[in-house]
């Protein structure tokens, strides 16, 4: 089977040129970037056409001129959405890395690398996000290398994220060595995998809990439904359930728009692995559904369930973790992947709202003040979100994310 | 205790070295966790039964002089100032809001400026450690390392952090400083104290303010509430407050209890190491035995090792 990187119509008489081969798909300029010209790029560069004037104004004009952050509401959905539900949902990444290197159930090998890319495009879009919010962004470093703020749960945070950045780039190393022929290179990069993968399970515990144990510092203002001591647990489990849902969401996608990649693994074989990820699904949404309870349990709120908020947050839970849990179970039972995606779906827009209560809805409750974001903070979070699948297809269109070099066929990289 | 000014220079000398080396960060937030407390650290003791608000806002003045703040909205003399209850902001790090009195003709002023905790949350949750308690009681802020996070804003229990969201270049969190450079170093009452016409704030040792309002208490029990706000909240606050009617009516928050803030998330960082150390050997115990696991199925099915294709590889 031919692999995107090797040229179509190279011929005896074409020198191998890095540009052609490389970057536009083994096209002239000209064709490649009537290649573009796609509904779906139209879409896409109208969306960055609103989002980077907005951009511009954020870091000429300050926070203010393009957000409805106020004293009262430091916190929008640059941290809710860019970041919590970035980071969270990109935490696929870890998970099935977990499932197939250390748990050894190598047939879902195949989801490997798109997941380790999907994850490490998000961590990045995560910074990106991040460099938006941050007053002074360009002092992203000063927690590393200026002045410690040890008992800040923030400093793990940033730390954590720091080093599993690395983490993943050393892990997104072989398909970048194959894409540029480094053999050699490759053979080093691969032997690092293991140890790579522990390392990205130990740093995604940790940040994944200390992002929910950053509200632990404000029980006065996050809401009793969703304070709880076991805040960091919460946002642990509920990130390894967007994980799965967003492997199954996006192998789906995968498979639907670039079919030429993904041809080796049958449309059967996918469905096989993602009744899989539904059983693990289930599993940890049950988890994490009975936990969100004793939660309850333990801080003695039951009252609180009959107020407007307790109805929001039973909505939450038995609607976006109990219910999907059922639904990814009866596609087990039944054997109907498309009912594990639909419970993928709902599995992700879950935990979205659960990041959205947690940093803005359920935040400040009582507070006289509400947060209503801007239309330009939605254009920039939806403008990063639109960047991030420009990347990823120009990368899965370049590099053996998808599909597996020919070279390295039946290695377990 | 007193340090020379030649020595303080050498010692500041120092640390920008230090700093500027960048060998060694400066851990300023360690102080916090240790904190014991300055026995001598000063506070200040607001009663709000001498308040008169109206017509006064004079320590919002003279705040806004000290800090070179931009003139207050609208003038001491506007009384519809006083129609919602306002909140510090980067412009003003001192406001005087009225509420309710138990009598309805004698509405109740209350000053709101930062606590100054003795173990404040801001620096708890700094993660470049931009808080600092000081040994005179003042919570100082140092612009020179913040990244702009707002996590301190999230904090603080008494939402007394602003930020300056106008500027792209140089914002900064603003809050009240206790005059800390100017006055407090010097063992003097910070601005708005010396302003006051009612001697609202009395300013003083922290240990010799709680004695002088037990006593105010005690001797005038049915002018007070039996209770000095701060003196325990979250810990304790440097900055205390007295009333003639309960607190919550006044715009305190009455639900903080008595934990410090920065203990909220101590036991959870202490897991941290844990974490760190036992997962690598969890799960690498997990890849051993699952792979012993293939080896010994390799070996019975007669297959040499390495050669389990799997669906997913198969092309």
């Amino acid at each position: 089977m031919a692999t995107v990187t090797a040229p179509v119509h190279r011929t005896p008489l074409i020198a191998p040129n890095f540009m052609r081969d490389k970057i536009f798909l083994g096209m002239t300029p000209r064709d490649y970037f009537k290649s573009l010209l796609t509904p779906g790029h139209f879409i896409a560069w109208a969306i960055l056409a609103v989002g980077i004037p907005v951009a511009f104004q954020r870091f000429t004009g300050g926070l203010a001129a393009v957000s409805n952050l106020t004293d009262a509401n430091p916190w929008g959905i640059w941290i809710g959405i860019d970041v919590l539900c970035g980071v969270a949902l990109a935490a696929g990444g870890f998970t099935i890395g977990t499932i197939s290197h250390i748990f050894g159930l190598r047939e879902y090998n195949s989801l490997v690398r798109p997941a380790i890319l999907t994850g490490f495009l998000g961590y990045i879009l995560v910074v990106v996000g991040l460099a938006f919010d941050l007053g002074r962004p360009w002092r992203l470093p000063y927690p590393m290398f200026v002045s410690w703020g040890t008992s800040s749960v923030m400093f793990e945070v940033g730390w954590c994220v720091a080093l599993y950045l690395g983490c993943q780039f050393i892990e997104f190393l072989p398909p970048l060595f194959e894409w540029i022929g480094a053999k050699r290179l490759r053979t080093w990069a691969v032997r690092l995998t293991l140890g790579a993968t522990v390392m990205a399970v130990v740093l995604s515990t940790l940040h994944q809990s200390s992002l929910g144990a950053l509200l632990l510092i404000a029980p006065g203002k996050l809401h009793p439904l969703w304070y709880s001591m076991y805040l960091p647990v919460f946002f642990l489990i509920s990130a390894v359930s967007g994980g799965i849902g967003m492997i199954i969401i996006e192998s789906t996608l995968a498979h639907k728009f670039f079919e030429k990649q993904t041809g080796h693994l049958s449309h059967r074989d996918l469905d096989r692995l993602i009744l899989g990820l539904a059983k693990g699904g289930a599993l940890v949404l049950y988890l994490y559904f009975w936990l969100k309870v004793i939660g309850v349990a333990h801080e003695h709120q039951w009252a609180l369930l009959t107020t407007g908020y307790g109805q929001w947050w039973l909505v939450e839970v038995f609607g976006f973790i109990l219910a999907p849990a059922f639904l990814f179970m009866f596609s087990v039972r039944n054997l109907k992947p498309s009912w594990a995606r639909i419970a993928g779906v709902w599995t992700v827009i879950g935990l979205v709202l659960n990041r959205l209560n947690v940093s803005t809805i359920a935040l400040n409750w009582n507070a006289a003040e509400r947060y209503v974001p801007h239309w330009k903070e939605i254009a920039v979070t939806v403008s990063i979100f639109t960047l991030g699948v420009l990347i990823y297809e120009f990368i899965v269109n370049r590099m053996p994310i998808l599909l597996q070099h020919p070279d390295y066929a039946g290695e377990n990289h | 205790m007193n340090i020379s000014r030649k020595d303080f220079l050498k010692l500041a000398g120092l640390a920008a070295v230090r700093v500027g080396a960048g060998a060694l960060p400066n851990d300023a937030s360690a102080a916090v966790e240790e904190f014991e407390g300055n026995p001598d650290r000063f506070g200040i003791l607001v009663d709000t039964t001498q308040c008169i608000g109206q017509n006064c806002r004079r320590c919002e003045l003279a705040c806004a002089k000290e800090h070179n703040l931009p003139a207050l909205d609208k003038a001491p003399e506007d009384a519809t100032v006083f129609d919602q209850p306002r909140r510090t902001h980067p412009g003003q790090f001192t406001v005087v809001n009225r509420f309710p009195g138990s009598n309805p003709d004698s509405p109740v002023y209350v000053k709101k400026q930062c606590m100054h905790c003795d173990e404040p949350a801001c620096a708890s949750a700094c993660l470049v450690g931009a808080f600092t308690k000081t040994d005179q009681g003042a919570v100082a802020y140092d612009a020179s390392v913040c990244i702009g996070c707002r996590y301190c804003m999230i904090a603080c229990p008494f939402d007394i952090p602003t930020y300056e969201y106008a500027s792209a270049l140089h914002p900064r969190v603003r809050k009240c400083t206790f005059c800390l450079e100017t006055r407090l170093k010097e063992g003097k009452p910070p601005a708005c104290t010396e302003a006051c016409p009612r001697e609202v704030m009395t300013f003083g040792k922290r240990e010799d303010l709680i004695k002088v309002a037990r006593q105010k208490i005690a001797r005038h029990h049915e002018k007070y509430v039996d209770h000095i706000y701060g003196e325990h909240e979250v810990g304790g606050t440097s900055w205390m407050y007295l009333a003639a009617q309960p607190f919550d009516t006044l715009g305190f928050r009455t639900d903080l209890g008595k934990t410090p803030y920065p203990s909220l998330t101590r036991n959870y960082l202490s897991a941290a190491p844990l974490v760190m150390a036992i997962w690598p050997a969890f799960f690498l115990s997990i890849y051993l035995f699952t792979k012993r696991k293939d080896e010994l199925a390799a070996k019975q099915n007669g297959k040499p090792h390495g050669n389990n294709k799997e669906p997913g590889e198969e092309h």
